[in-house]
């Protein structure tokens, strides 16, 4: 399938792990993408709040070009949380308020470009590839699974809210990215703090609170026994893996935890090359984790009973199927 | 279309019905345009009045009819559905056939949607002018009579349907009640206390399960559902699937040693509400009505041990013959009943929805009415308020209202009961813990009798009210020095902060749901659902109890969200309703009907899909469909829908609308072509 691609700035720099492991992957999953041309920042998180039309004019220089480009595919992705929500956002806003979209196209009018509200469909990767392009597709180019391997699987915020698309099976406790990491044959750990906050830019702004949010993350998926993060987001990976050495320092702390992104692990399962996947380029090393994969698969787990017994002690817990 | 409307003397009426109409419409414009331009249709006279509905404006139509000879009545006012009765009892003490007066709604249809007066004013016109044409096509019709079965289906034996069924046979009528669990009772017998006054719900509820199960006059059947439901009201075929209990009812004395000589433990998710343990042969509770046990084939070892189980109910079971009967099957019975009271409850919002509040996740979440089964001495912890441990007493207990109600995420009504209940569960909490107790609320709705005294008199206990909608709950802390074990974080809307707060125990007071299976049982009944799956009442103020389904009532929480008081409350009106019908003896019917003309019927079918009321059969032998006069209630749909036209109402015959209609049109006839 074929997809317009918005990579962002992140994935230039900081992320290009992110971007090369998906450059590696695209053709397993046989997926096009094709570079918007000339595309300009999103304006992150912050611009937004900043000066609200001239943002969406920002974003919508995207969306025109995009649409301009697109001749075969509506489709638009983006892999960076912020660079897909504030696509999604202008879409959808120009969409619902008629004055926006006048707006933003008259400050487009001086670039020669326009941008018809609703005529693409902007999706994050994560969606595409969980949902489009299926788990059985992927499972399906499996040749080295991660057995053994437990994973946080960790959405962030901004993705699965406010989900304008209705696209995602929850916005608190969301379970794609596991249903993915399960067909690589890795085992995603349960873990509460799927979709809380990393701290954003806060670590430049007020390192405290963000540090606070990082340990805490940290240390929820170390203690569901998971091995690695797996992220979708660039900041998401930035705020766990680089800032967790100076949290350590902060809060005299001992984590290791290493942070990586969905497309390295399907990368890894597809049989590709670490280094061509960017593994190595992260903060904390995912090598001592990744040495746990191991050759054989995990026995399955026993079918549940359909009765409940009666347990060593206390009340039973309700039933959760 | 043959004219012979010419000698008919009609009498119109404009009602100014205070400012409601007069505001808006001119209505003294409207009667003289009544009396003049449509005085070439028959109009002899045309009046308008401040309250038509009123004694002196009935009398005036009356008086009219004497005096003029009216043979046709048009009353411009409010909607049919509220004085087309009165209007028609006027006519027909005047000895005019009632079917013979006609209602133009310019209240709802005009005055109350438009504020143009010179708009409203010609619109107003044109639906009197199209009632005219309307009523001189009338047909004089007689209602139709049809007698009355004195017995009636009582379906749910919660407190509302115990409180009809009760009142029905103190009467001296005989009530079939069906029961869908083993035992009369309902969600009310797993309660501990009730608010506000906090009576022991067994106490309060036991003596009147007991009284329904040895009334003369009150059949029960209990694991049983009703089936299909045909016929009328007055005369209701309804057949019962009594489900196999494998104990025969007439022989089981209740001694209760097969339940004692059972090995199989299992969790009781219905009475217990998950908590507690019962056998594979059980009664749900002590004072169960009847108190016949019910043997679950889907625990028990003869039917999934293989090697035929070990069969230790039938071995102990002392009666003669044996009461255990493994193969007994499911049987079907047929009621012959008058009237039905759908009496069929509520259910729990599934609290594992809002995964951020924990619930099922983790150990120490609870719902509400798992909080109730503690604290019941009956329940599985004697009574003792406990962690999931079972055994360790909560210092600190975070009760959370609103969960899954007044949230446009899950569902967005008000479930009437949460914020008593959360005040009630605080307070037993708190006397049998101890703990300190956090209620987190979005408003406290307390409006009812000593409902806010009750309120007060906690808040005085100690207990803590922190208005804010819960974000999560928590078992992750934010740093190695915060103590939990469970976190609360909420905004405090009234102080203005964001908190965060530790507790061993959070309770999750789940609002109130309609049964899962509501939409169907409503079809089953011919009534209809909200979008939302309550059942909906006749008339939101003024008929809460009877639906559009003559015969059929609601009571209690089926109908929608409420306590203990309204649900007893609502039952008795039901039966009061019923009373009423079942001592008239026979019904009279709007004559209202639809009817099908055999020799256009083409025997499509395609009508016979569309009736909400299951009036519409195929005859086989003779191809064609035909209409239940007594089922049909005069909707029409059928009418539109068929392609042949072959199907006609008595009262709205196609030449009466096309009539209307071409009266509707009148004003835009007269507006000159463009040139």
């Amino acid at each position: 399938m074929k997809a317009l691609f918005y990579p962002g700035c992140a994935m230039q720099r900081n992320a290009r792990a992110y971007l090369d492991s998906l450059l590696a992957i695209r053709a397993d999953i046989d997926l096009e993408l094709e570079e918007v041309a000339d595309w300009n920042c999103c304006g992150a998180t912050e611009y937004m709040s900043v000066h609200r039309v001239p943002a969406h004019a920002l974003i919508g220089r995207n969306l025109a070009l995009a649409q301009r480009q697109a001749a075969d595919t509506k489709l638009l992705t983006a892999g960076c949380s912020a660079c897909y929500l504030n696509l999604a956002k202008t879409d959808t806003q120009m969409r619902e308020d008629r004055k926006l979209e006048v707006t933003v196209n008259e400050a487009l009018a001086a670039g020669d470009l326009h941008y018809d509200a609703g005529s693409l469909q902007v999706r994050h990767l994560l969606d595409v590839v969980c949902h489009d392009i299926g788990y059985a597709a992927v499972k399906e180019k499996v040749v080295k699974p991660l057995y053994g391997l437990k994973v946080a699987a960790y959405y962030g915020c901004q993705v699965v809210r406010p989900d304008y698309d209705d696209r995602w099976d929850s916005h608190e406790h969301p379970t794609a990215m596991d249903r993915l990491l399960a067909a690589l044959g890795a085992e995603p750990v349960d873990w509460a703090l799927k979709t809380q906050c990393c701290g954003g830019h806060m670590t430049v702004i007020g390192p405290d609170v963000a540090y606070g949010l990082i340990r805490r993350l940290v240390h929820g998926a170390a203690e569901a026994g998971a091995d690695l993060v797996a992220t979708l987001c660039p900041m998401c990976q930035l705020n766990l893996d680089a800032y967790q050495v100076e949290m350590n320092r902060h809060f005299h702390a001992d984590y290791h935890l290493p942070v990586l992104y969905f497309t390295q692990l399907m990368g890894l399962a597809f049989g590709h090359k670490p280094a061509d996947l960017g593994i190595g380029k992260e903060f904390v090393d995912a090598a001592p984790a990744l040495a746990k994969i191991q050759v054989e698969a995990p026995p399955e787990a026993k079918a549940k009973r359909k009765r409940r017994h009666r347990p060593e002690d206390g009340l039973p817990m309700p039933r959760m199927e | 279309m043959a004219d012979n409307t010419q000698q008919e003397r009609v009498g119109v009426y404009v009602c100014h019905c205070g400012s409601n109409i007069a505001g808006v419409v001119d209505v003294q414009s409207v009667a003289r345009f009544a009396a003049e331009d449509l005085k070439g249709r028959g109009v002899v006279v045309a009046r308008d009045y401040t309250f038509m509905c009123s004694v002196t404006g009935q009398e005036l139509i009356e008086q009219d009819i004497r005096e003029q000879g009216l043979t046709r009545v048009v009353v411009a006012a409010c909607s049919p559905h509220l004085h087309e009765g009165t209007f028609r009892g006027a006519c027909g003490r005047a000895g005019l056939n009632p079917y013979l007066a006609e209602m133009a709604s310019i209240r709802e249809h005009v005055a109350w949607v438009h504020t143009d007066k010179a708009v409203a004013t010609a619109k107003a016109k044109a639906i009197v002018n199209g009632a005219v044409e309307r009523v001189l096509r009338n047909e004089p019709l007689e209602a139709i009579r049809v007698p009355i079965e004195a017995g009636t289906l009582v379906v749910g034996g919660g407190i509302a349907g115990l409180q009809t069924a009760l009142e029905i046979a103190e009467a001296g009528y005989p009530v079939h009640l069906v029961e869908r669990e083993p035992s009369i009772g309902g969600h009310m017998a797993q309660f501990d206390k009730t608010f506000p006054t906090l009576d022991c719900a067994a106490c309060i509820l036991t003596p009147k399960m007991a009284a329904a199960g040895s009334h003369p006059h009150i059949q029960l059947h209990t694991w049983s559902e009703v089936e299909k439901v045909e016929g009328y009201v007055g005369n209701y075929t309804v057949t019962v699937k009594k489900k196999p209990r494998y104990v025969l009812e007439d022989v089981c004395t209740g001694c209760g040693i097969c339940i004692e000589k059972c090995p199989v433990l299992v969790v009781d998710e219905a009475h217990d509400a998950g908590i507690g343990y019962r056998k594979a042969i059980y009664t749900p509770f002590a004072q169960a009505v009847p108190n016949i046990p019910v043997l679950d084939p889907d625990t028990c070892t003869y039917y999934v041990g293989g090697k035929g189980g070990c069969r230790a109910c039938e071995k102990f079971c002392p009666t003669e013959p044996n009461s255990i009967v493994f193969d007994q099957q499911e049987e079907r019975i047929t009621l012959r009943v008058g009237n039905i009271v759908l009496a069929t409850g509520w259910d729990l919002f599934d609290a594992r929805r809002i995964h951020q509040y924990g619930y099922g996740r983790l150990a120490n979440v609870f719902t509400n009415l798992e909080l109730e089964r503690m604290c019941n001495a009956a329940g599985p912890t004697g009574g003792k308020v406990v962690l999931r441990d079972g055994q360790t007493a909560p210092a600190r207990v975070g009760i959370v209202h609103c969960v899954g109600s007044r949230d446009r995420n899950y569902n967005n009504w008000c479930s009437s009961i949460c914020c008593m209940q959360s005040v009630k569960l605080a307070h037993l909490v708190k006397e049998r813990t101890g703990a300190e107790v956090f209620n987190f609320y979005i408003d406290m709705r307390t409006p009812a009798k000593d409902y806010d005294e009750f309120y007060q008199r906690v808040l005085d206990e100690g207990v803590h009210f922190i208005r804010g909608k819960v974000a999560e709950v928590s078992d992750v802390p934010r740093g190695p020095d915060e103590q939990g074990p469970l976190f609360v974080q909420v905004e405090d809307t009234l102080a203005g902060l964001q908190r965060r707060i530790p507790v061993d125990m959070v309770v999750l007071s789940a609002g109130l749901e309609p049964r899962r299976d509501s939409k169907a049982v409503g079809k089953t009944f011919g009534i209809a659902c909200s979008t939302n799956g309550w059942f909906i009442e006749k008339h939101a103020k003024l008929d809460p109890i009877a639906t559009m389904t003559e015969g059929v009532f609601v009571a209690g929480c089926a109908q929608g969200p409420k306590d203990i008081p309204a649900s007893v409350a609502q039952g008795a009106a039901a039966a009061a309703r019923v009373l009423s019908y079942i001592r008239q003896g026979e019904l009279a019917l709007e004559p209202v009907r639809a009817s099908v003309n055999e020799a256009q019927c083409s025997g499509c079918r395609l009508c016979n899909g569309l009736c909400p009321f299951n009036a519409i059969s195929f005859i086989e032998e003779r191809r064609v469909t035909e209409i239940n006069a007594a089922l049909c209630q005069g909707c029409g749909t059928c009418v539109a829908a068929c392609p042949a036209g072959a199907i006609s109402g008595s009262g709205f015959s196609n030449e009466q609308l096309l009539a209307q209609i071409e009266g509707l049109l009148l004003d835009v006839a007269r507006v000159p072509e463009p040139a």
